[in-house]
């Protein structure tokens, strides 16, 4: 009887102190912050800037941060964010995607690299070096690849990551992981790019690869809108005023500028956001191994 | 003062709620692929610990022991007030200080019911109950604190190989968590060799 006292006092003592403690230091939230949060993917990757989806829904709610900024929701989730939010987005914006800016071809190797199999390991290697003739291009050993939550990169057969557009969203966690940041994320509808990131002089350039840019700077001459050019002895494209002409990729004698326009998948497909979600991968994450 | 000193070695070393006793395998194995999140969850383990073992034993002289309850009451009072708590302290976090509960707040629930917490409380109840009150609470809080930082120590070490173990060429059948499971006998193994010193 004592037993039965004693824990019944006890416990409705325990839960009034509950219950007045949350009424007293109850904090206020914002219900919009968990609407936003409620249509973001939950994928937590990060690429708005925000501490996870969460952060990011706080931040829309709370500081007016960009409704748009979501790289895997896509127009989608801003268009359903601007809906709660009651505003009118642009929803024309194309989405940005990854490409890895090195053709990894004709490199010649200078040693032989045994160490730890990643990018990260093998860029130590050799005085920052790498094992790669080239100081700049591609190792190859898929550390964008392990890096992608979205199993967007594939590492191709001469081991070259390749990027589908369709799963791609830009969330630049491969920008982050490449050792030689060769990774850049850039709108869908943007096709030409340069594939080098060769700073070497020219003649230097041309004798390591034969896809490196040597800076002739005919790119820089022939753009009808100036929107290329060869400041550190590598051409780089200006994509405020690049309309995609692919001018510059014709005059490329070194074919360093490719145009996608032929081979690239701009719409989103319907299953993106089912994959971000959760499916089971093709090849094992360590594939590359 | 050197009982305090044995109390920690032991609690840290010797008596490793995890590494020794196998309490608190869940978050053990759970909470340690990172570092920050391992110690995280340890500095959460540590305050709830020196808690739960102050107001613990707290009760346990004031209440169950006057009316004669001590011998079958006090898990199931234990319980209930260690997640009592833990609760009021997670609500009360997040008034007083966002940013404490940004760093603790996640791992505070997860912690309220464990087996380490409820062992601390159990380990040496009956021996600090013969003392007065204030030394018996001063040696539970300290028994409570030393055990977290024991466990924390722990869940960092584990942390910290299984950091390194995501770069090992691992044979398959063994990658995640069974090597986890293999280095986690490791460890006890080697604090296995602390047994007899205090």
């Amino acid at each position: 009887m004592t037993a039965l006292i004693v824990m019944a006092v006890l416990g409705a003592l325990l839960a009034l102190a509950l219950a007045v403690a949350s009424k007293r230091f109850a904090v206020e939230t914002n219900p919009l912050a968990g609407q936003i949060g409620s249509v973001l993917p939950g994928a937590n990757c990060g690429g708005c800037g925000y501490a996870g989806c969460a952060g990011y829904a706080e931040a829309v709610a709370l500081k007016g941060a960009d409704p748009t900024l979501c790289a895997p929701g896509g127009v989608k989730v801003g268009m359903a964010i601007a809906k709660i939010l009651g505003i009118e987005i642009d929803g024309a914006k194309a989405r940005p995607v990854s490409l890895c800016h090195c053709q990894h071809k004709h490199v010649k190797t200078v040693a032989i690299y045994s160490g730890i199999q990643t990018c990260r390991g093998a860029s130590l290697f050799g005085l920052g070096g790498g094992w790669l003739d080239c100081r700049y291009g591609c190792l190859g050993y898929g550390d964008c690849f392990n890096a992608c939550p979205f199993r967007a990169i594939r590492m191709g057969p001469d081991k070259r990551p390749m990027v589908d557009e369709t799963r791609c969203t830009g969330c630049k966690k491969c920008v982050i992981a490449c050792p030689r940041s060769l990774m850049a994320v850039e709108p869908v509808d943007k096709y030409v790019h340069v594939l080098c990131h060769n700073r070497d002089k020219g003649p230097m350039a041309n004798k390591i690869c034969v896809h490196a840019c040597i800076s002739c700077k005919r790119c820089e001459k022939v753009c009808p809108v100036q929107a290329i050019a060869v400041p550190n002895n590598l051409a780089e494209i200006d994509y405020a005023k690049c309309v995609s002409c692919g001018k510059c990729v014709d005059a490329c004698p070194h074919k360093v500028l490719v145009n996608l326009r032929e081979t690239r998948r701009e719409e989103w497909p319907d299953d993106a956001i089912s994959v971000i979600e959760g499916e089971t991968p093709t090849e094992g994450r360590s594939a590359n191994y | 003062m050197k009982e305090y000193f044995v109390l920690m070695f032991g609690m840290i070393f010797v008596q490793n709620f995890v590494l020794n006793q196998f309490l608190g395998i869940c978050p053990f194995i759970g909470v340690s692929k990172k570092r920050d999140s391992a110690f995280g969850m340890g500095m959460a383990v540590i305050f709830v610990m020196g808690l739960s073992c102050f107001s613990t034993m707290l009760i346990y002289k004031l209440v169950l022991i006057p009316f004669g309850l001590q011998e079958y009451l006090d898990i199931i009072s234990f319980i209930l007030i260690i997640a009592a708590l833990v609760q009021f302290v997670e609500i009360v976090m997040k008034k007083i200080s966002p940013e404490l509960y940004r760093a603790l707040g996640i791992y505070l629930p997860l912690i309220s019911t464990n087996c380490a917490v409820l062992g601390s409380t159990q380990m040496r109840l009956l021996d600090y109950a013969e003392l007065p009150l204030p030394e018996a609470i001063l040696k539970n809080t300290a028994l409570g604190i030393f055990g977290g930082v024991g466990f924390t120590l722990a869940l960092y070490l584990m942390a910290c190989i299984r950091e390194r173990m995501e770069r090992a060429p691992i044979p398959p059948a063994l990658r995640g968590i069974p090597i986890a499971f293999l280095a986690a006998a490791g460890m006890a193994l080697s604090f296995f060799g602390f047994t007899g010193i205090v």
